[in-house]
C-alpha cells in the first residue's frame, strides 16, 4: 500500500520530512513511530497503521515542501500481496537532513505569493512570521530583565503554534511560564503582574479563548492609567492568532479586532508581514500601555524579508505596501494579502491599487488614510472579519468624516460574509473575503 | 477564636501544619494606634456617608463601617510600598489603613482635581503607587488574579514582598477566584488571600449563596490552607497576620485567611437593606463593634484613660472634618484632564 503524507494541522499544506526512522526491507508494526515530519507547528511523528515491510521510501530524508497527499512510502501490508518495488531512492533512517532539496515527485515547496511592489526598502533575512514574533520576544527578554512570557503551552510544548520556540531553553522556566488553561486566571494575573512593574507577554493560544479573559482585558489593563489619573500604569501584551484558521469552524474562527478596537485605553496592533511582526511586537513590549496584538494563524509560516539588527517600527503608523492612482485598497493583517493579490489583478487590467496596511487599529492612523485618499479619490476596505461594526466601518467613517472632499464615489468594504464561520470547505470559502471579491467592489466604483 | 481547616496538606504530613494563631499582645502604643486607624476609618466613612447624602459624592459608594478591624489589623503586620495591596470596591478603609492621606481619598470621593485618582477614578478606583496600594477594582473578584500577579511580580523579583489580596464573600463564588487559587499553589506565590466575609454578598446572605459556608475552607482542593479568624476583633487579626505572613514569606505558598466580620450599612448606599432585621444589625454593633471591645481593653488595661481616647475621636474628628473640607473646596478636574491619560505614550 501506498504511504501519504498526511495532514498533521488544520493548516499543515505541506510538511518536511525530516527523518526516516526505519529503512527499506525493515517491518514495522502498527504505532511505530516510522518518520519524523515537521509541519508549519511542530516536529511530528509519523506512525505505521498496520503490519508490514517497508518496500521502498520514496521521499528521501531531508525533504521540504512535500505536499500532503504526496506518497512517501510502498509498504508491503502483512496479508496482502507485496508489489514490485517502484525505483526509489534508498535513503538511510540515520541519514542527516539535507536542506531544500526537492524530492523525486514531489513538488518543491510552494513560493510564498509576494506582492510585486513593495515600498518598504528590500532586503534583510528572510524568516517567517513566526520566526520574526519569536525573535522580536526573545531579543526584548534578553534587553530587558522584567519581560516575560506566559500562556499554555509556550514552555515545554514550545508554543502550540511554536511562536515561543526555544525561548524556555534560553530564558528558563522564571520568565517563560506555561500556565493551566485558565485564560480569565492567567490574564488578570498578568495584569498584575504589569501593575506590580513587570513587562508581561499573554499569550492566548487563539484569541477565541481571550474571550474569558476580556474582562481583565478591557476592565483591568485598558481603564488602569486613566481611572489612577495616570499614576498606575499597565504595560503588558496580550497575543496570540486572531481570525479565521483553517476549517476549525465558528467557535475558532473570529477576528476580535473591531472588539478591542473600540476600547480606549487599548493600543491594537495587527500586522501582515514578518518585519512588522518583529518590528510592531518589540515596540508593543516597550510601550508602558496595554497591547492587544492581533496575529494570524495563516500568517505565521509565510516568509517575508526582515531587517538585519534592532528592528522597531513604530506604532499608530500605517504602511503603503504599493502605490497606485487609481484606488486605494485599505486593510491590515491577512487582508492585506488578499488586497496585494486584488492589486495585482488589477494591474493586468491596467488599474492601478495602492495597497495601505493599517498596522495599527488603535490609535488609528487617520493621516495615512486621508493622504492616500487625497492621491487616488477611491477606496475600498479589505477586512477578514465580519462587516457591521467593523474596522472597515470604522475607516469608512473616517473617510466620509474628514475626506468627504476627494471622495469620487462611495468608499465600500469587503469582508467576510455575516455569518458564523462555517466548517464545509465550499462554505468556508465562500465565506471568507477573497481577491476577486475586491476586484469586483473596484471595478464597481471606477 | 482561630479555627483551622484540618486536612489535606496537614493530615497527609505534606508540609507543616499553620500554627495555631495567637491574639495578638499589642504595647501601648500600638494598641492606641489600632484604635486610631479604626476610628479614623469609621469617621471618615460617617462622613462619606454624609456627603454622599449631601449630593457631593455620587455614583456607587460601599462603606466599611463595622468591618474595620480587619483591614487595621491587617495592614498593621505589612511593610507599605514593600508588600503589595489589592483589594475590591469597599476600599476606603484599605486605602487609610495603608496610610494614604484622609483629604486625596476624601477628594477622589467629591471628584476633584485634587483626589488620589485626580477625580477620574472615584470611589471605587484608587491606586497608589507609592504606597503599594494596587486598587480599588470595580469588578467583583477581579482583584483576586490581580493580586496573584502582584505576588508573581514580587517572587520574579525576590524582593520579599507579600501581596495581600482582599475579597469579600460575595467575591469568593466567583470563578476567577478558584484560577487563581489554582495558580498561587501551583506556584508557591506568596499571597495571603483574606475574604473579608460580612455575610452578605450585597443582599444574598451566605449560607443563601454558597455550599460551602466555612469560607476559610475554600482553598481545600487547592491544598491553600485556611484560617477562620474573629474579623470584629483587631488583635486576632493582628494575630493571624503574623501566622499568614510568616507562612507566606517562608516559601510555602498562598494562605487563606476568613475574616468573619459584618458591615452595618447597606451594600451601597442605595441600599435598603430588607434582607436582614434591625435587631440583627444592633445586636452586632452592641456585642461585637470591635471600636468599643478595643476601647474597654484599653480603658481596662489601664493603657488610657476614657478622656484620653476622647481626646483622640475628638482629633480624628477634626482630621476627617479637615478632609471633608478639603475636598468639598478643592476643584474640579480642568476639561482638559478629560482626554489625558487614556494612554501613556503619544503615539
Amino acid at each position: 500500500m501506498e504511504l501519504r503524507l498526511p495532514a498533521m494541522s488544520p493548516t499543515m499544506e505541506e510538511g518536511t520530512l525530516a527523518a526516516w526512522l526505519v529503512k527499506e526491507g525493515d517491518t514495522v508494526r502498527p504505532g511505530q513511530v516510522i518518520a519524523e515530519v515537521e509541519t508549519d507547528k511542530a516536529t511530528m511523528e509519523l506512525e505505521a497503521d498496520e503490519a508490514g515491510t517497508i518496500v521502498a521510501l520514496k521521499v528521501p530524508a531531508g525533504t521540504d515542501g512535500v505536499k500532503v497527499g504526496t506518497v512517501i512510502a510502498e509498504i508491503a501490508v502483512d496479508g496482502e500481496a507485496p508489489r514490485p518495488a517502484a525505483a526509489s531512492q534508498p535513503a538511510s533512517a540515520s541519514a542527516p537532513p539535507r536542506p531544500l532539496q526537492p524530492a523525486p515527485g514531489a513538488p518543491a515547496a510552494a513560493p510564498v505569493a509576494r506582492p510585486a511592489a513593495a515600498l518598504q526598502p528590500a532586503g534583510g533575512r528572510r524568516m517567517t512570521v513566526r520566526e520574526a514574533l519569536r525573535d522580536a520576544m526573545a531579543e526584548e527578554m534578553h534587553r530587558d530583565e522584567r519581560v516575560f512570557v506566559m500562556g499554555e503551552e509556550v514552555a515545554h510544548y514550545q508554543g502550540a503554534y511554536k511562536v515561543t520556540q526555544g525561548l524556555l531553553e534560553t530564558f528558563g522556566e522564571r520568565r517563560v511560564v506555561d500556565t493551566p488553561i485558565t485564560e480569565y486566571g492567567f490574564a488578570g494575573l498578568g495584569v498584575g503582574a504589569a501593575m506590580g512593574g513587570l513587562r508581561p507577554i499573554v499569550e492566548f493560544m487563539t484569541f477565541n479563548f481571550a474571550m474569558q479573559a476580556i474582562d481583565h482585558i478591557i476592565n483591568s489593563a485598558a481603564k488602569t492609567s486613566y481611572m489612577s489619573g495616570g499614576q498606575m500604569r499597565c504595560p503588558i501584551v496580550f497575543r496570540g492568532p486572531n481570525g479565521a484558521a483553517a476549517r476549525v469552524a465558528a467557535q475558532h474562527s473570529q477576528n476580535f479586532a473591531p472588539w478591542y478596537a473600540a476600547v480606549p485605553g487599548l493600543v491594537v496592533i495587527a500586522p501582515y508581514d514578518a518585519a512588522d511582526a518583529k518590528g510592531l511586537l518589540k515596540s508593543a513590549i516597550r510601550t508602558p500601555d496595554p497591547v492587544v496584538f492581533l496575529e494570524n494563524e495563516l500568517l505565521y509560516g509565510r516568509s517575508f524579508d526582515v531587517p538585519e539588527g534592532e528592528h522597531l517600527v513604530p506604532i499608530g503608523r500605517a504602511r503603503l505596501h504599493r502605490e497606485g492612482r487609481d484606488v486605494t485598497l485599505v486593510s491590515y493583517s491577512i487582508g492585506v494579502e488578499v488586497a496585494l493579490a486584488a492589486a495585482a489583478e488589477l494591474e493586468e487590467e491596467g488599474i492601478e491599487a495602492e495597497v495601505l496596511d493599517l498596522r495599527t487599529l488603535r490609535p488609528l492612523d487617520e493621516a495615512a488614510i486621508l493622504a492616500s485618499l487625497a492621491r487616488t479619490n477611491r477606496m475600498v476596505v479589505v477586512e477578514e472579519g465580519w462587516p457591521r461594526c467593523s474596522v472597515a466601518a470604522e475607516v469608512i467613517a473616517v473617510a466620509m468624516e474628514q475626506g468627504f472632499d476627494d471622495l469620487d464615489a462611495p468608499v465600500l468594504r469587503v469582508t467576510n460574509a455575516d455569518v458564523p464561520l462555517p466548517y464545509a470547505a465550499n462554505l468556508e470559502r465562500a465565506a471568507l473575503v477573497k481577491p476577486s471579491d475586491v476586484v469586483r467592489a473596484v471595478r464597481s466604483i471606477l | 477564636m482561630a479555627r483551622k481547616a484540618a486536612r489535606t496538606k496537614e493530615v497527609e504530613g505534606r508540609f507543616d501544619a499553620v500554627p495555631e494563631p495567637v491574639r495578638h499582645s499589642p504595647s501601648p502604643q500600638e494598641y492606641l494606634d489600632f484604635y486610631r486607624m479604626m476610628l479614623l476609618i469609621r469617621r471618615f466613612e460617617e462622613k462619606a456617608g454624609q456627603l454622599y447624602g449631601m449630593g457631593l459624592i455620587g455614583g456607587f459608594c460601599h462603606l466599611y463601617i463595622g468591618q474595620e478591624a480587619v483591614v487595621t489589623g491587617l495592614q498593621a503586620a505589612i511593610t507599605p510600598g514593600r508588600d503589595s495591596v489589592v483589594t475590591g470596591y469597599r476600599d476606603h478603609g484599605h486605602m487609610l489603613a495603608n496610610g494614604i492621606d484622609p483629604r486625596v481619598v476624601m477628594a477622589e470621593l467629591t471628584g476633584r482635581a485634587a483626589g488620589i485618582s485626580r477625580g477620574k477614578g472615584g470611589s471605587m478606583h484608587m491606586f497608589s503607587v507609592e504606597k503599594g496600594f494596587f486598587g480599588g477594582h470595580g469588578i467583583v473578584g477581579a482583584q483576586v488574579p490581580i493580586g496573584a500577579g502582584l505576588a508573581f511580580a514580587h517572587k520574579y523579583r525576590g524582593d520579599g514582598g507579600v501581596a495581600l489580596t482582599y475579597f469579600g464573600d460575595g467575591a469568593a463564588n466567583q470563578g476567577q477566584v478558584y484560577e487563581t487559587f489554582n495558580m498561587a499553589e501551583l506556584w508557591k506565590l506568596p499571597v495571603v488571600f483574606v475574604i473579608e466575609n460580612n455575610q452578605y454578598a450585597m443582599g444574598t446572605s451566605v449560607n443563601r449563596a454558597s455550599a460551602e459556608d466555612q469560607l476559610y475552607r475554600r482553598g481545600e482542593s487547592f491544598r491553600i490552607e485556611g484560617l477562620q479568624v474573629d474579623g470584629m476583633d483587631v488583635l486576632e487579626v493582628r494575630g493571624a497576620a503574623t501566622v499568614a505572613l510568616d507562612w507566606v514569606r517562608s516559601g510555602k505558598g498562598p494562605i487563606l485567611l476568613e475574616m468573619k466580620t459584618y458591615r452595618y450599612r447597606g451594600h451601597s448606599m442605595s441600599d435598603p437593606a430588607k434582607y436582614r432585621t434591625r435587631d440583627e444589625v444592633q445586636h452586632v454593633r452592641e456585642q461585637q463593634d470591635p471600636i468599643d471591645r478595643a476601647q474597654r481593653e484599653i480603658v481596662a488595661q489601664g493603657i488610657a484613660t476614657e478622656d484620653e481616647l476622647k481626646a483622640i475621636d475628638r482629633a480624628v474628628r477634626a482630621e476627617v472634618a479637615e478632609a471633608a473640607d478639603f475636598a468639598e473646596q478643592a476643584p474640579e478636574p480642568e476639561l482638559s484632564e478629560l482626554v489625558t491619560d487614556v494612554l501613556a505614550e503619544t503615539y
